[in-house]
């Protein structure tokens, strides 16, 4: 429990006196789950709201494969993309690991299917209502992508909140391909598993707190831009 | 487009700004903080940015086999010499040792801190089942403890419950020893900086058989065209030089000295 306490008050002061590393981590984190929520977003979005509307032939299997992925261990994905970007690799000549940008690829696989997943289960429902009037209107299917998404922005916001809370917290993927070197590619994630490695309990909870702290922060931010749970409108 | 252009010059110019060099080091040379000390020092005396890859010994070859790193600095003798036979590595230069000791509860209920050498001590832990922790990741300092297991001819893997092979790096084996109460086969740098000892003390040391001699291979760039090699042989003279002897004969954790140099210029 004195452990607990001083985690926060250990946090407290990093935050309060700007710690130089802590600050460039802080941002790195940011930098690498944000990159990789833009992308997966690109990809999910549409990707969720498609499979909703459109019947083919294999729908079912793939949608029970992208719930499946939901799951799929970082630690894994953080093996293959490694052994992809690794020099002896099929794409070792870009020189990509052990970069941001590696971590980047490695987030983007592991939340893509979370975000397409929920997206899915959202649009489906929203689809069912619409369905008629899209039809009768006579749109295209660009159209009707194009209209679901965005009047179910909200459910699609939470579905994006929800992958960059896996981004943000995730540590055994960005481990193997970012490698956790200092002043290149430690992130918060890393860095507790290093001081907690270290035996330094303290520094690794005080950290953890400004990981919460970050990821509550994110959630208010795009919370507030976006205009949802607002008084009077919801 | 400007605006593009603009972020990528200074992309560019980011990049080429300091001259780095990627080399894989062992969990227990980053956990003495030597690296801390090292590192400023370098960049200072020779304007390379040395970006670590803390991982285990075993980890550390297989990065060098696949060319993933300039050069590694490891603590195996064995895989160092089939690492350069195989012709991953140009050479293999001895550096700097320090030396394992053995942790435990401090009741010690196997007797260890009497045991003459370090093999009668593991023995006694055997004889005792008392538990122990081994780092089971193929790293360095596992792959000397199995040594000296077999010199101890014993076989602990399959001899029960009491010893415990958790496959993880020295600072997480430790925090799991001090959970168990179990004795530990540690580096000494590692145990002096580790904080969360609780119940555990260091109760044997100082058996030659224990020493751990560290080695700086760079990768071999007739294999890997992009290996660093001339930034590699500027950082193997700073690490050889009278400069980084004073740093690492001299770098102290409360007191204790932890290296000794021993490369040859």
């Amino acid at each position: 429990m004195n452990e607990i306490w001083a985690g926060i008050q250990a946090a407290f002061r990093l935050i309060v006196t700007l710690d130089p590393d802590l600050v460039q981590i802080t941002l790195r984190s940011l930098q690498v789950s944000l990159s990789a929520l833009v992308i997966a977003s690109a990809i999910a979005l549409p990707l969720g709201t498609w499979l909703a509307i459109r019947r083919f032939r294999f729908r079912r299997l793939t949608i029970a494969t992208l719930n499946a992925l939901m799951g799929l261990p970082p630690v894994v994905v953080g093996l293959i993309v490694y052994l992809l970007l690794s020099r002896s690799g099929p794409f070792g000549v870009l020189g990509l690991l052990f970069t941001p940008t590696a971590m980047i690829i490695a987030q983007v696989i592991i939340i893509t299917p979370l975000i397409a997943s929920i997206t899915h289960q959202a649009m489906r429902e929203l689809w069912a209502e619409y369905h008629d009037l899209l039809i009768s209107l006579n749109t295209t299917k660009r159209q009707r992508i194009w209209t679901l998404i965005r009047d179910g922005r909200r459910t699609l916001l939470t579905a994006a909140l929800a992958g960059f809370g896996r981004a943000i917290g995730e540590v055994g993927a960005i481990m193997i391909v970012g490698g956790n070197i200092d002043n290149a590619t430690r992130v918060l994630t890393t860095a507790i598993a290093l001081e907690t490695g270290k035996g330094d309990f303290t520094l690794a909870l005080g950290l953890g707190f400004v990981l919460i702290a970050l990821a509550l922060l994110v959630n208010f931010a795009i919370h507030a831009l976006s205009r949802t749970e607002r008084e009077g409108r919801w | 487009m400007i605006r593009i252009l603009t972020a990528i010059l200074i992309l560019i110019g980011v990049q080429v700004r300091a001259e780095t060099l990627r080399l894989a080091v062992t969990t227990s040379f980053h956990n003495s903080g030597l690296s801390d000390v090292l590192l400023p020092a370098i960049q200072r005396d020779t304007g390379i940015e040395v970006q670590l890859l803390v991982v285990g010994t075993g980890q550390a070859i297989r990065l060098g086999e696949a060319g993933d790193v300039d050069a590694v600095l490891v603590h195996s003798r064995k895989a160092e010499e089939a690492f350069v036979e195989g012709g991953f590595g140009t050479h293999r230069r001895e550096i700097m040792y320090n030396d394992f000791v053995f942790v435990g509860p401090s009741l010690d209920p196997a007797d260890i801190a009497n045991a003459g050498d370090a093999v009668t001590a593991l023995k006694r832990i055997a004889q005792t089942k008392a538990p122990f922790v081994s780092r089971g990741d193929d790293s360095g300092t596992h792959k000397k403890e199995l040594s000296l297991w077999a010199a101890a001819e014993l076989a602990p893997e399959q001899s029960g419950r009491w010893y415990n092979a958790v496959g993880a790096g020295m600072g997480a084996s430790l925090n799991t020893a001090s959970g168990l109460e179990a004795y530990i086969m540690a580096d000494r740098a590692s145990w002096l900086n580790f904080g969360n000892k609780q119940d555990l003390e260091l109760l044997f040391s100082g058996d030659p058989a224990l020493f751990n001699q560290y080695a700086f291979i760079p990768v071999n760039s007739a294999r890997h065209a992009h290996v660093k090699s001339d930034a590699v042989m500027r950082l193997e003279t700073w690490l050889t030089s009278p400069v980084a002897r004073e740093l690492i004969n001299g770098y102290k954790i409360a007191g204790e000295p932890l290296f000794t140099f021993n490369a040859t210029p």
